[in-house]
């Protein structure tokens, strides 16, 4: 066997999604000095190297003070920044949200365009760890009905990786919730540091005919999950993830529906107004006659997170309630 | 004597511009062209000037709901300004805005905020950025009394202290937060003296002696732009008029008579720079030329307003982002 000296350029990397975070946020930061990264305790919530390759005019810890850092971060951004915002803990965010929904959404549209507004703000979905009901918020669904944010929720290392960066890159004020639970998992992800993810492009996770399941943010799991068992009883499930809240690719939900006509959709968040609520109303609306039977929606319910663990569990949707789920209404 | 000659006959002109400017939109609110909520700053001339006087350009400010005063003291063309009272799409922010919010990012506003304290991190902000990108800008934050007890001013102020941000808090002190005397709401009458909370420097200021404002607020500037860190000003101001045009309050009023006449009759900013200008030996007629000139701008910036169309229904998703993705979704209304 001939052998040939060949240069292996490797083009795909296994990383977890806490790395897949901090190398999207290093990268951004060596290709544009314009970005910026604030928050409290960098170092602890993952960010400790950023810290130490990049000097105090790039990296800004700051005082125990969400709402008027947010705020400082929004004022960056309109005077040529572009800040990454650590808000850490998502049931903190609700300091800040003036700062994001009144300010940061609202500059660009109040000025008749003059201000523009090239922030991220970068929250984390803690839950199903017993810190209890201030510390485990899934509080998605409130940003989303605020307009003039982007908002996405990626599940997978490649889907943080690619569209964290293309959050920095874009001159709107985009929120990304990252989720605790899928921190650790890993996954290929291109090398490529120009390689990003579309915002408001869904993907489609796993392909199928016989159902539609649509998964926000950590719900891939569980959902992937019961597309294998069901598999196993001959049941062909479509696994969709949005990656995006808002905008939200409809488009890809719909064509899916229309092909398999059933539908569940999986979230972590509260039941109402949840963001599957929307996902169910616009497929009710713009794809009735394609389904055949009543979509399903399963969400945690309107309940305080308690410190118990064998309650909390309790809360959010598992592999085996979305296999009941299906079988539902099949 | 801060001013030379040449500033001297340009604070007057923008104070007389403020003046004027507010005098016609009162009007015109009353008359029906200005819809929504009419917030004037008459009386609060010399405050506004004087600090904007210390300022360049390529300076940022931000302001608040009281928010016309603040692009015509930056030097702003008033023909915009007047549009966008009217929600004309010549508006300075294509009527999007209205009169609380007017911004004119020509002359570095950045935004007038209606949330009360919502401008002072954004302000911040402004000054991070220029420490951040090395530029000697300064930021300038106008906020009222009221907003002195919003978190954001203690968490702003504090973040600059920390980080030496070029920034100048600048407190317009009129007194009153609508009906809530500053008597009623703070511990501490003088607001300045927050400022040793925070270990910066901070003081106190005739708000009607356009001069005194702009020789401290320039102090200011110098002292940020050298890099030696943020200042507190706080201008004792007042407010002529009711807080909004029309605002009818109902039972004891919060203020006299007496006091309000008092101050119109001797505390006018106008009256005593023309006073002091006049010991100076500047002419009557100058004067009066200037007062012709401002006065012919506002009338051609009502008559551009007025000419102007309101924007169309077509537009009514413009401007909601710089770069829009699949928006707006097809909805079915």
């Amino acid at each position: 066997m001939t052998t040939f000296a060949l240069e292996e350029v490797q083009t795909h990397i296994k990383m977890s999604y806490m790395d897949a975070i901090v190398a999207a946020e290093i990268e951004e930061m060596q290709r544009d000095e314009r970005v910026i990264l604030m928050g409290e305790d960098l170092s602890i919530y993952g960010d400790g190297n950023i810290m130490t390759e990049f000097g105090s005019s790039r990296v800004w810890s700051t005082p125990i003070s969400e709402n008027s850092f947010t705020g400082v971060a929004v004022g960056a951004a309109m005077t040529g920044l572009r800040p990454m915002v650590a808000l850490n803990i998502a049931s903190f965010m609700y300091l800040a949200s003036d700062q994001i929904i009144n300010q940061a959404g609202k500059l660009h549209f109040m000025t008749g365009g003059q201000m523009k507004v090239p922030a991220v703000f970068r929250c984390t979905l803690y839950h199903n760890c017993a810190i209890a009901a201030q510390h485990s918020d899934r509080p998605y669904p409130m940003f989303m009905n605020a307009p003039g944010l982007k908002i996405i929720a990626p599940s997978t290392p490649a889907d943080m990786k690619g569209l964290l960066k293309s959050a920095i890159r874009d001159d709107d004020p985009v929120v990304i919730f990252e989720d605790t639970n899928l921190w650790g998992s890993r996954g290929m992800v291109p090398t490529d540091a120009d390689h990003l993810v579309p915002i408001g492009k869904a993907d489609i996770k796993r392909e199928g005919s016989d159902v539609t399941i649509v998964s926000i943010s950590g719900c891939l799991k569980p959902a992937l999950a019961a597309a294998k068992l069901l598999e196993k009883e001959s049941i062909s499930a479509e696994v969709i993830d949005p990656r995006t809240l808002v905008p939200l690719d409809k488009e890809t939900i719909i064509k899916s529906v229309s092909k398999t006509g059933r539908l569940v959709l999986v979230d972590n968040a509260n039941r109402t107004c949840s963001a599957v609520s929307e996902i169910a109303a616009i497929v009710s609306e713009e794809a009735f006659e394609s389904l055949a039977k009543p979509i399903q929606r399963l969400t945690t319910p309107d309940v305080h997170v308690p410190a118990s663990p064998g309650l909390e569990k309790l809360l959010y949707p598992t592999k085996e309630q979305i296999v009941s789920a299906v079988k539902k209404i099949l | 004597m801060p001013f030379n000659r040449m500033q001297e006959l340009e604070a007057y002109r923008r104070m007389e511009r403020i003046r004027c400017f507010e005098e016609a939109a009162q009007e015109l609110y009353l008359g029906g062209k200005i819809p929504g909520a009419c917030h004037c700053s008459i009386g609060q001339e010399a405050a506004i000037v004087g600090a904007c006087m210390a300022l360049r350009d390529d300076d940022y400010i931000t302001g608040t709901h009281r928010s016309h005063g603040h692009p015509i003291g930056k030097g702003a063309k008033l023909n915009g300004l007047m549009a966008e009272l009217m929600c004309k799409e010549t508006g300075i922010c294509k009527g999007r805005g209205g009169s609380m919010h007017l911004a004119d990012s020509s002359v570095g506003i950045v935004g007038e905020s209606a949330i009360v304290g919502g401008g002072i991190p954004l302000a911040t902000g402004c000054g991070l950025s220029a420490q951040a990108r090395g530029t000697d800008q300064v930021s300038l934050c106008f906020f009222g009394d009221g907003a002195s007890n919003q978190g954001t001013f203690h968490e702003s102020i504090n973040m600059a202290a920390v980080w030496k941000l070029p920034v100048i808090y600048f407190c317009e002190n009129n007194g009153y937060a609508i009906t809530t005397s500053v008597k009623d709401s703070h511990g501490q009458p003088d607001i300045a003296i927050r400022a040793d909370g925070y270990g910066i420097p901070g003081y106190i200021v005739d708000g009607q002696d356009v001069e005194a404002v702009y020789e401290i607020t320039n102090a200011a500037v110098l002292r940020a732009r050298a890099g030696n860190g943020p200042t507190l000003i706080e201008a004792k101001t007042y407010r002529f008029d009711e807080h909004n045009v029309g605002l009818d309050i109902i039972g004891e009023p919060y203020r006299s008579e007496q006091e309000i006449q008092n101050h119109i009759i001797n505390r006018d900013p106008l009256k005593l720079f023309q006073e002091v200008l006049q010991e100076r030996n500047v002419k009557q007629q100058d004067l009066q030329a200037i007062r012709d000139e401002v006065r012919q701008a506002v009338i051609d910036a009502v008559a551009f307003a007025e000419s102007s169309d309101f924007p169309d229904a077509s537009q009514l998703y413009d401007y909601m982002y710089s770069n829009p993705i699949n928006y707006p979704a097809n909805s079915t209304n």
